[in-house]
């Protein structure tokens, strides 16, 4: 059997089926290493942007927490109460310590899809690795960095996230850039195993640049009763971003849930979707999509729900918001149903903001800019996500902040 | 002195006139009843006084408290203390019941107080606004929101139209309470809440006009043993409409 190298090198060259074609020569591997240090310690700079994305240097109502800088691990660990259940550590660390990673490293996600998971391969760059063991509750979020200090940098992360049986743990991660950074690549794998009885709530948000690209490659995969809620924001403009995560319910009575807040501003190319397929008897699928395009931001909202055993279903719902003549949202809602007993549906809907909501509110006293900043922001309901109170004020104070500059 | 005067409004929606020459003179701390089939015009008045987009006034003026409203915003026209409480609100998916009634009154007791006293839970303020809302509730809330605003001058477009009778009940009484010194227009269908709530004078709408004006009691009465047969009957109606088809020819 070919290796993962031998599989990537065939690979280096193979276009993505979705998103522009990039060249990947164009982009910086050279990057000087940051020294490991504490996230309260790292520079004023660094702390405010990945504020931005939900990272607190304070480490405060955080479990535990991975910081990533370009190609270095500089922050890894795990608040004392939360040791010995949960362990938080660079992919590279983790692989060192432990032998049987290898059998989940490129396990979910093929490395050979196309040149982005080639490139993760051959150009590593760490990444987290999150295990959480049998049957511990970690009551507090566990928070990860990915950040890029320097213009025009590649950096391609591989993360692991292991949810024993009966566990359950909340994941926000930030990929964002430094204010300096124009373009840039980044590239990150992420491989999560959910299993039997376990809960896994992953949030992610990201803060590009407007010449930035990025191409994450995320698979899921979901043991007896397991529970995945996937949640992504993105208000920030970007030059292309193209990603189509899947969750595989292959337990017994599997949820998973897709949901998405996307911003599309400037002249940013996003192209997301999310996959579910439902292969056991029970299992549960739910795939929830904002898009709001301004500008001259171009969207693909994109859902794929697949039923391959009886007793299944899932739901699909992609909402687009357009608030500009030169901008686009286009929705692609597909079901593929292989048997009978599979319930499958979907509803789609893009529109401007609709003028009877609009007077509405101004019939009680909001200007029209007003009201439709409500509206925008209403849109954007976090409670969507399902988030436990505290991070779900975090994320509603970064939207409603994105709304009012934006309008 | 006039809460609210309308004089000889003519309004078109997308090209098709929906009203066709209305007067009306709701005095200070009145409240007057407009009955009228369905198509009559009565909430194409309502959205005209409010100055929604799609009714365009083609001529007459409105003026509230004496002031000409006929061309401010929306807005604008609730500052001065217009209020309304609609027929068939539009659902708003993530903006909060709570985000109107805070503007208002702020998040403290008030708010609490309001909502309690239209019999809806707390939680309610935290509901998408008029999604998902029965038909009791989304009269309930219109009525909250207004409470909320204290507007000077309330139009009710429907109050009673599709609740219960416990609802109709608590509707018609704080409705009546809240009007005692205020001045407000009532659009009515049945009249069922008219049980609860006190008016001074009603008037009839036929075609987007005003046809017949009289003691509400009276004017229902008629309606209710001949439906509004009768007016088409009437001399004003049948002058009015033959007026207009003068004025339509070409």
């Amino acid at each position: 059997m070919p290796s993962s190298k031998e599989k990537a090198l065939r690979a280096k060259e193979k276009p993505a089926a979705l998103g522009p074609d990039l060249n990947l020569k164009s982009f910086s591997r050279g990057s000087n290493p940051w020294a490991t240090c504490p996230v309260s310690s790292l520079p004023e700079d660094v702390v405010q942007q990945s504020l931005k994305v939900g990272i607190r240097s304070d480490e405060k109502e955080r479990a535990g927490t991975y910081f990533q800088i370009d190609h270095s691990a500089v922050f890894q660990g795990v608040q004392k109460m939360f040791k010995g259940k949960v362990e938080v550590m660079s992919t590279r660390d983790a692989l060192e310590k432990y032998d049987w990673l290898r059998d989940y490293w490129w396990g979910l996600v093929a490395v050979d899809t196309d040149k982005y998971t080639a490139l993760a391969e051959l150009k590593w760059d760490q990444g987290y690795f999150l295990r959480v063991l049998e049957n511990q509750k970690v009551t507090l979020p566990v928070q990860s960095c990915l950040f890029t200090s320097r213009d025009n940098l590649n950096q391609n992360v591989h993360n692991i996230i292991i949810a024993e049986p009966g566990s359950e743990v909340q994941m926000i991660t930030g990929c964002v850039v430094h204010p300096n950074v124009q373009r840039g690549l980044h590239v990150g794998i992420s491989e999560f195993y959910i299993k039997r009885e376990a809960k896994l709530t992953f949030t992610m948000i990201h803060n590009w640049a407007q010449n930035f690209d990025v191409r994450p490659r995320t698979a899921a995969l979901l043991e007896d009763d397991a529970v995945f809620v996937n949640n992504y924001v993105c208000l920030k403009p970007v030059k292309s971003l193209q990603m189509y995560p899947a969750a595989y319910c292959k337990g017994v009575n599997s949820k998973a849930r897709f949901n998405s807040i996307v911003y599309g501003t400037g002249n940013s190319y996003i192209d997301i979707g999310s996959k579910v397929v439902l292969q056991a008897e029970g299992s549960r699928g739910e795939v929830i999509a904002r898009a709001i395009a301004s500008d001259n931001a171009q969207i693909y909202a994109r859902g794929l729900l697949v039923g391959e055993q009886k007793d299944t279903k899932a739901h699909l719902e992609c909402r687009g918001l357009l608030l500009s003549d030169n901008a686009f949202v286009h929705a692609v809602p597909e079901l593929n149903g292989k048997v009978v007993g599979t319930d499958l549906s979907h509803e789609a809907a893009v529109g401007k903001i609709a003028e009877d909501q609009v007077q509405y509110l101004m019939a009680r006293g909001f200007s029209e800019a007003e009201a439709e900043a409500l509206i925008v922001r209403g849109f954007m309901d976090v409670s969507i996500f399902g988030l436990p109170e505290t991070l779900r004020d975090e994320i509603k104070k970064m939207i409603d902040a994105t709304t009012e500059r934006a309008l | 002195m006039s809460a609210l005067r309308i004089e000889d409004l003519c309004v078109e929606v997308f090209g098709k006139r929906v009203l066709n020459g209305v007067d009306l003179d709701i005095p200070k701390g009145e409240t007057h009843v407009l009955f009228g089939p369905n198509g009559s015009g009565k909430t194409s008045l309502i959205m005209a006084v409010l100055g929604f987009s799609n009714y365009r006034i083609v001529s007459g003026r409105i003026l509230l408290n004496d002031t000409d409203i006929t061309d401010l915003p929306i807005n604008e026209r609730v500052k001065l203390g217009l209020g309304v409480a609609f027929q068939n609100p539009p659902a708003i998916r993530g903006v909060k019941l709570g985000d109107v009634v805070h503007s208002f009154v702020g998040k403290g007791a008030e708010a609490n107080q309001l909502t309690e006293t239209m019999k809806l839970p707390q939680e309610f303020l935290e509901r998408d606004l008029n999604l998902g809302f029965s038909g009791g509730e989304l009269k309930r809330s219109e009525i909250l929101q207004v409470l909320a605003q204290k507007p000077y001058f309330i139009m009710l477009d429907e109050p009673d139209s599709g609740v219960d009778v416990e609802n109709l009940e608590l509707i018609g009484k704080v409705v009546n309470k809240f009007l005692k010194g205020r001045s407000g227009l009532l659009i009515t269908h049945l009249g069922y809440v008219l049980r609860y709530v006190d008016t001074q004078r009603a008037h009839v709408m036929i075609d987007g006009i005003i046809a017949c004006s009289g003691k509400p009691v009276k004017i229902l009465g008629q309606i209710l043993s001949e439906g509004y047969k009768w007016c088409e009957k009437c001399p004003v109606v049948k002058k009015k409409r033959c007026v207009q088809r003068r004025s339509q020819q070409p």
